[in-house]
Formats: C-alpha cells, sequence, structure tokens
C-alpha cells in the first residue's frame, strides 16, 4: 500500500424523492488498498459505489481518478465509462446470468470474435490465466448456475479483472457466503492488494472489517461520520459511529427455565425435488422457555427441515407434535392455528406479500378470524387498527400503513414479519435466518425479541449460518450436517472452534 | 449432498435431456418408411404437403424465439403474418413483380415489429397486449381493405436444384421448393448460428435472461430488443409473404387462420431454439398433411374431427410433452433501469 491516491470523490450529493441519499460525500481510495466502507442499510454506501460505477448520475460533486497524468477530475455517466476507467463493481446480488458459462459471463459486452464468431477457445486460455494469475479457481465451462455462491463471485471477480480493473467495488461481499468461503474471499482480496488492485469493501459486519481493512470510513444517514483504521478502533466504537449511538452487540439474557416439551421431532426424513435424502432421520425437542439453535453451514438440510417443520414440504416419513398433538403434513394454516409462528428464510419470498400493504401483511395468518373478518366480510377497520398498534409497538418506519411491504427497507420489512407473527399467541417460534442482511440496530432488536419470547415461555427453534448469531442467543445447540444432527451440546460449553469442526463434518476428538 | 450434479459428456446431457423428442422423431420416420414402401406416392404427397405446412410455422416460431430470447414475447405473429401477406400480395397486384412483394411483406412484418417494440420496450406496457393490439389491427385493416376479385399474374414457383431432386423420397421433398420455403430452412440455420455462436447472440440472450447484468457490462437492452424484435417482424413478414406469394396466391380474409398462434406453439415446443422449433413445424405441418389426406381417403368421420387435429396436437405437445422446458428469464419483464 502506497500513500498514492486512486480514487477520490468530493462533495458527492444525490438526492432521490423524499430522500437525501448521499449529502456532501468525501472519500478517497489509496492504491492497493482495502478500503472498508461501513454503514447500515441505507447510510448511502451503496449509492455512493453507483455513482462511481456510472449507474446513478450525482447531483453535484466530482469523481477523480489517477492516470499517467496524475490525478484527474472524470465524468462517469455508465457503467461503459466506469469499465473504460479502470473500476470493476461486484455487486451484492450478482451480475451474472445463471444459464451461462463462467467464459460467457466473463466476455459479455467484451467478447473476443474470430471472424463473425465468438472466439470461446481464447477466452477460455485468457480466463484461465486470469484465475492462475490471482489464484482464483474457476472452470470457464461450468453453468454459472450450479456453482456455489462463493465461486460466482470469484466469477465476478474475474470479470472485472479481465476488463483490467484497478479499483474494485465488492458490494457486501460477505452476506451470503459460508465462513469458509469468507476466508477464501480475504485471501483474494490480500492477494489482489498485492498485486495493485485497490478495494472498496462495503459492509455492516464489524468483525470482518476489523480483520481485512486498512482503512475504515464509515456512513450515516448519507453522511461521512469519519475514517479510521482497525488499529485506533474496536468494534464498539464502530458500531456507535455507524449507528449513532452506543449499541448493544452481545445479548444480554437470563439463564434459561426450560419447562415442558413444545415440539417434539422423531425420526424425520425428507427427499428433495430429486429424490436425495436431505433431512435423515432426525430427531430432536424444543422445551418451553428454551432457545435451541441449528448451527450449520447452509444447504445442509435446514431449509427442506423448517419447510417440513412449517407445512411447507411433504415429509417422507417421521412424526411432529406440537404442544402434545401431532401436526398434519403440508398444511401451514394447521401449523399457525397450533400456536406457530414463523420468521421465514426468504422475507421476499415467504415472509410477505409484497405487493400487499403493511397492513394486510400484518393479517396474513389471522385475517379470516374475528376481529378481521365478519362472516365473509373483512373488517378493514380492525385491519388498520391492528396495523397502527403493530407498528408503533414494534418500530416500523414507515409513513403509513397503507405502503405496500416492498417499499420498506429490509430492516423494517423484517420487523414488519416478527410483529405480525409475534402478536399472535403462539408457543413456538421457528426463526430461520432471522437477521440475514440486517444492520447492526435492526439485528439487535431482533435478537431482543427473540430472547423475550423465550423469557414468556415460548419455546423457540432458531436457524443460522452466523455462528455469532448462534452462540450468542440458543440455550442449546444442534450442529447439523449432511441432513442429519451430529452433536448436541449446552451453549455454554460450545466453543467456535469445536462447532467451526462440527460443522465442516468432522468428529470431535473423544477425550 | 452440495455436489450431487453429476458431471456428464455433452453427448450424453443431450440424450437426458431430448429423448422424448428423438424417440417421437424416430418412431415418426418409421412410420414415414413404412408407408413410403407400402404406397410411394401418396406418402411423397403427404411429405410434400408437410414441408409446405410448416414453412409459415418455421417462420413465425423463428419470429416469436427472436423477440423472446432478447425478453419480449411476441403473441402478435400472427397480426404481423397477416399484415404482411395483405401488403405483399397488393405489391403483386400493383407491380406483378414477386421479389418487390417478398421485400413489401418482409418490411411490414418489421414495422409491425418497430411498433411492438415500442409498446414493449419504450411505453413498458404489458406485452400480451402490445401483441393483441397488432393482432385486432391487422385483422381490422386487412379487413376494411380488403377488396374482392383481385388477381395477379403469378405466384413463386418452385426451384428445382439438380441431381440433389432426384434422391427417391426426400429429394423432391427438400429439394424441388418455392424460394421462401428454401429461406425458411436456411434461417434456421443462419438464426442457430447467430444465437449461440456470434457476440449478437450472446448479447440478446443475456438481454433476455437477465438484462441488469447486460447493462452493468455496458450493453444497450433497450437496443438489442428493439433490433431483435424488428428481425423478427422481418421474418414474420416472410411467412405472410409465402401464404399470398407462395402458398395461395391470393388474398382472403383472416387467411392467416391461427398459424401464428401454432407457430408460438411450435417454438416453446421446440425449447426456444431454432431446430427444435423447426422439428415442432415439421411435426405440426405432417399433421395438417395427414389431414388433408385423410380426408380425400373415404373415413367416414365428419372433416370438422380430422380438421382438429394439427390444434389437438398444439394441446397435447403443449400440455404434455413441451410441460418442462423453461422461457428466458426476463421473457415478457420489461426492463427498467434503476
Amino acid at each position: 500500500m502506497s500513500d498514492e491516491i486512486a480514487l477520490e470523490v468530493h462533495n458527492i450529493t444525490k438526492r432521490f424523492p423524499g430522500v437525501l441519499a448521499n449529502d456532501r460525500v468525501n472519500f478517497d481510495l489509496r492504491k492497493g488498498e482495502i478500503h472498508a466502507l461501513l454503514g447500515e442499510n441505507g447510510a448511502g454506501k451503496t449509492t455512493l459505489m453507483n455513482i462511481i460505477y456510472g449507474l446513478y448520475s450525482p447531483d453535484e460533486g466530482e469523481i477523480l481518478i489517477s492516470n499517467n497524468d496524475g490525478l484527474q477530475p472524470v465524468q462517469i455517466h455508465t457503467p461503459h465509462d466506469a469499465i473504460q476507467m479502470g473500476i470493476g463493481m461486484v455487486h451484492q446480488h450478482f451480475m451474472l446470468v445463471p444459464v451461462f458459462s463462467v467464459a460467457e459471463n466473463i466476455i459479455l459486452g467484451q467478447e473476443i470474435t474470430k471472424g463473425p464468431s465468438l472466439d470461446i477457445k481464447t477466452a477460455r486460455r485468457k480466463i484461465t490465466q486470469l484465475s492462475e494469475e490471482y489464484g482464483l479457481e474457476v472452470d470457464p465451462d461450468a453453468i454459472v448456475e450450479n456453482l456455489p455462491v462463493g465461486v460466482q463471485q470469484r466469477v465476478e471477480i474475474i470479470k472485472a479483472l479481465y476488463r483490467h480493473a484497478r479499483i474494485l467495488v465488492l458490494d457486501e461481499p460477505t452476506a451470503v457466503l459460508t465462513p469458509q468461503e469468507v476466508d477464501d474471499l480475504v485471501r483474494i482480496m490480500r492477494q489482489l492488494t498485492e498485486r495493485g488492485v485497490s478495494i472498496v469493501f462495503i459492509t455492516h459486519k464489524l468483525k470482518e472489517v476489523l480483520e481485512v481493512a486498512d482503512r475504515i470510513t464509515a456512513m450515516r444517514r448519507g453522511q461521512v461520520v469519519g475514517t479510521t483504521t482497525p488499529a485506533e478502533s474496536d468494534e464498539h466504537k464502530l458500531a456507535a459511529m455507524m449507528v449513532g449511538r452506543e449499541v448493544i452487540l452481545t445479548v444480554e439474557k437470563a439463564p434459561a427455565k426450560p419447562a415442558q416439551v413444545v415440539l417434539n421431532v422423531e425420526n424425520l426424513t425428507i427427499v428433495d425435488e430429486r429424490d436425495v435424502v436431505c433431512v435423515c432421520e432426525l430427531g430432536f425437542q424444543v422445551r418451553a422457555g428454551e432457545i435451541l439453535g441449528i448451527a450449520g453451514v447452509q444447504g445442509n438440510g435446514q431449509t427442506e427441515l423448517i419447510e417440513a417443520l412449517t407445512g411447507l414440504r411433504q415429509r417422507k416419513s417421521g412424526k411432529v407434535v406440537l404442544g402434545g398433538k401431532e401436526i398434519p403434513e403440508l398444511s401451514p394454516r394447521l401449523n399457525v392455528e397450533a400456536g406457530q409462528a414463523h420468521i421465514p428464510e426468504d422475507r421476499h419470498k415467504h415472509g410477505l406479500v409484497l405487493a400487499y400493504s403493511i397492513a394486510d401483511n400484518e393479517v396474513l395468518c389471522t385475517y379470516y378470524q374475528p376481529p378481521f373478518a365478519r362472516g365473509l366480510q373483512r373488517d378493514m377497520g380492525a385491519v388498520m387498527k391492528n396495523a397502527v398498534e403493530l407498528i408503533a409497538r414494534f418500530d416500523i418506519r414507515t409513513p403509513s400503513p397503507n405502503l405496500p411491504a416492498k417499499n420498506l427497507s429490509g430492516g423494517n420489512q423484517q420487523k414488519a414479519i416478527v410483529a405480525r407473527e409475534l402478536s399472535r399467541p403462539i408457543q413456538l417460534l421457528i426463526a430461520n435466518q432471522p437477521t440475514r442482511g440486517l444492520d447492526v440496530g435492526s439485528i439487535e432488536y431482533i435478537h431482543r425479541q427473540i430472547v423475550d419470547m423465550r423469557d414468556r415461555g415460548i419455546a423457540v427453534l432458531l436457524v443460522s449460518a452466523e455462528l455469532d448469531e448462534i452462540t450468542s442467543l440458543s440455550d442449546r445447540i444442534a450442529v447439523m450436517y449432511h441432513g442429519s444432527i451430529v452433536a448436541t451440546m449446552d451453549a455454554d460449553k460450545a466453543t467456535r472452534a469445536e462447532l467451526g469442526l462440527l460443522m465442516a463434518g468432522s468428529s470431535l476428538p473423544t477425550q | 449432498m452440495q455436489n450431487s450434479m453429476t458431471y456428464y459428456p455433452p453427448w450424453k446431457r443431450f440424450l437426458i435431456r431430448y429423448w422424448p423428442f428423438l424417440t417421437l422423431g424416430l418412431v415418426i420416420l418409421a412410420i414415414i418408411l413404412w408407408r413410403y414402401l407400402v404406397d410411394p406416392s401418396a406418402t411423397g404427397a403427404v411429405l410434400n404437403a408437410t414441408v409446405r405446412h410448416s414453412t409459415p410455422l418455421v417462420l413465425g416460431a423463428l419470429c416469436g424465439l427472436m423477440g423472446e430470447r432478447a425478453g419480449v414475447v411476441n403473441i402478435g405473429i400472427e397480426g404481423q403474418m397477416l399484415m404482411s401477406a395483405f401488403i405483399a400480395f397488393l405489391f403483386n397486384v400493383w407491380t406483378g413483380n414477386l421479389p418487390l412483394a417478398i421485400l413489401a411483406g418482409i418490411l411490414t412484418g418489421a414495422i409491425l415489429g418497430a411498433l411492438l417494440g415500442w409498446m414493449a420496450v419504450t411505453l413498458k406496457i404489458d406485452q400480451i397486449i402490445g401483441g393483441t393490439v397488432i393482432n385486432i389491427l391487422a385483422l381490422g385493416l386487412t379487413g376494411y381493405f380488403y377488396t374482392a376479385g383481385l388477381t395477379t399474374e403469378g405466384k413463386l414457383r418452385p426451384i428445382v436444384i439438380p441431381l440433389l431432386s432426384k434422391i427417391p423420397l426426400i429429394g423432391k421433398v427438400l429439394f424441388e421448393n418455392p424460394p421462401i420455403t428454401y429461406a425458411a430452412i436456411i434461417l434456421v440455420f443462419i438464426i442457430h448460428y447467430l444465437l449461440f455462436y456470434t457476440k449478437w447472440g450472446l448479447r440478446t440472450r443475456a438481454v433476455g435472461e437477465h438484462p441488469r447484468a447486460a447493462d452493468t457490462v455496458g450493453i444497450n437492452v433497450s437496443w438489442m430488443r428493439y433490433a431483435n424484435v424488428i428481425i423478427g417482424g422481418g421474418i414474420a413478414g416472410l411467412a405472410g409473404a409465402f401464404l399470398t406469394l407462395e402458398s395461395v396466391g391470393s388474398f382472403e380474409r383472416a387467411m392467416s387462420n391461427g398459424r401464428g398462434f401454432v407457430a408460438l406453439a411450435c417454438m416453446i415446443f421446440g425449447r426456444w431454439t431454432p431446430f427444435g422449433a423447426w422439428g415442432a413445424a415439421l411435426l405440426f405441418g405432417l399433421a395438417s398433411a395427414v389431414q388433408t389426406q385423410l380426408q380425400f381417403g373415404g373415413l367416414n368421420v365428419p372433416h370438422q374431427f380430422i380438421g382438429m387435429l394439427p390444434y389437438l396436437l398444439t394441446i397435447i405437445v403443449l400440455a404434455g410433452v413441451g410441460g418442462r422446458s423453461r422461457p428466458p428469464a426476463a421473457d415478457g419483464v420489461p426492463y427498467v433501469k434503476e
């Protein structure tokens, strides 16, 4: 890393209808450094980077990029301009065509041709060269949709390098990765900076920032709050910079008082669409007043398990007993009526009807019951009253209960789901990745709610790929690997190292 | 468990994916051979009719294919065909110049393609509605301006390719056709090459699958969609010209007679690939040809029922064998820049 500047922005301002997304932002990136851009959702990080990448044009301010003549002001109107100036961006939602091969995705837009035909052979060779040079292993002929997320991300990085990017913007690159994939990414980032690439690393995960970044700039509500280095700060300081107040990072909770068994799962076996067994002879219990955390790398059967428990997926065999009553499969309504609450993994797909108003979303489980319905008629007055109450009680930030759910930010959408699920009389709460993609403030809030539910004597089943979330919330931890629970232990006796090993499929050494 | 995707060599993947189609093709081939041995002249006639019937369907399917690969659903093929058939016919009446008439047909289709592009890409209105507008427009305009009793100098004559046309059975079927039929067959190859082996095709498919990804690498999504829909329109125009200049020789009200929709079915059955569409079109062409043969064959069934055959086949094929096909991901979705 040198002190030479690769990119600088001056007083960038960007307004969207009703929002000041960037407010006189100043930011600079040195050659060969990893500069973390930290902030909550909606703080303006992605807006700033989209401006640099030519996807938005700023209302005010200028961008300077260094070239042979030193630092020069530039105009970036389209992504094409940005690519020309050596800027590459890896978007949070990958910009890859799923049905194309790796090579096709990489050359798209800058194709190598021989006469009128595409020259895939040369492209393949170039890609192999790049992947060897930077230690990014990919198979140029693999179809992207068959690749794990971590590898898809590598494809995105090669795509930028293929376009000779000297400045690389990574937008929330770790949000979708498993712990092992994160380690891989960090290694790759270091290799890139050694070769003179400068990296902007957008994130809201504090631990990673302290591990990886050379410098850290925090943003809040469209403004830069300050720039610091990992040496000068710690998690608490960064969190306070981001949120603007002290944040409680560890969940404070009293010891659990487990009572009667609420959920009893016996011999549960599930097969997936391709008839492959993905959950095998699973059995566990969750008691009232305790949180059972299911740890595991994504894709080890957790999704299928939760879908089977909530009535969304067929069971091959096994028994699920909720509050003493056996639950028939494939009936979400019976599950709901038996007192089950579900915070689904994908809030857009299974949590909300995005086009419906918040008020309607809050009664998705109960719209057919009084007071929300009288006979065949809905009582919109009661629906509204309910929405207004929940918005206040769960601190959902919205101008109106009539707003479509899709217009809320991720954190507020999750709060809306939590509000709906926890405001009913329930015995069991199933939370699957409840804080994925959320900012520190929202995470803190949702964790608090989950622990409160436990303290009120509700049984909680928590699934998360985030080890920190599992260890800080759970009373007992079960580790899932290849569709089976490979170990169950008390949370206070579990260590991160142990859990990591179990999640990776190795058994613990016997004492 | 994460790696349960087994790797197969390309030919094996091809077999796994397409075995129902290949089996169907082989069965039909066997039946044709058998019929040929029993009754060569009738079989030859059926096969000739098959190719004739399939030509507007292939062309229509290629039109739909170009649009949908780029993300624009074109349900207006029927209207594009009908209007082009009419205009091509008028040009033939006025000038008697067949190449000029064909060109007029192609241009008419392309203009209607541009109209669809304008509605779908620029105005971003629902593409099904846009296509329906074209269908109704064509039906209304041609119906209104049509005058009975117009006659023409002639229609396109078969071109006999020497030597090749002497091959038994297929010689007459493949190498003794009028020009638009040849053009349709050649276009299948050209568009296959264009879509899967050129820069243009890569970009077209990217725009139809993930327009935002294409946009972020500097591809002009709107332009690609316009261009493909217009080219597709031109191909549908050729299909229209086929109807009046090559097949019938005159214009009748609503003479496209649902072929645009059957073409759409061919495209889906053919899984959005030119060769697949061609195979499907031949299958429908065969059904139509057999239907004609049966009507003359003195079968004791009301001819309306036999006439249903191709359409019945459409329904069965779309509901059954073609069931598990996957359209381009952004098909029919207008692209809105953020």
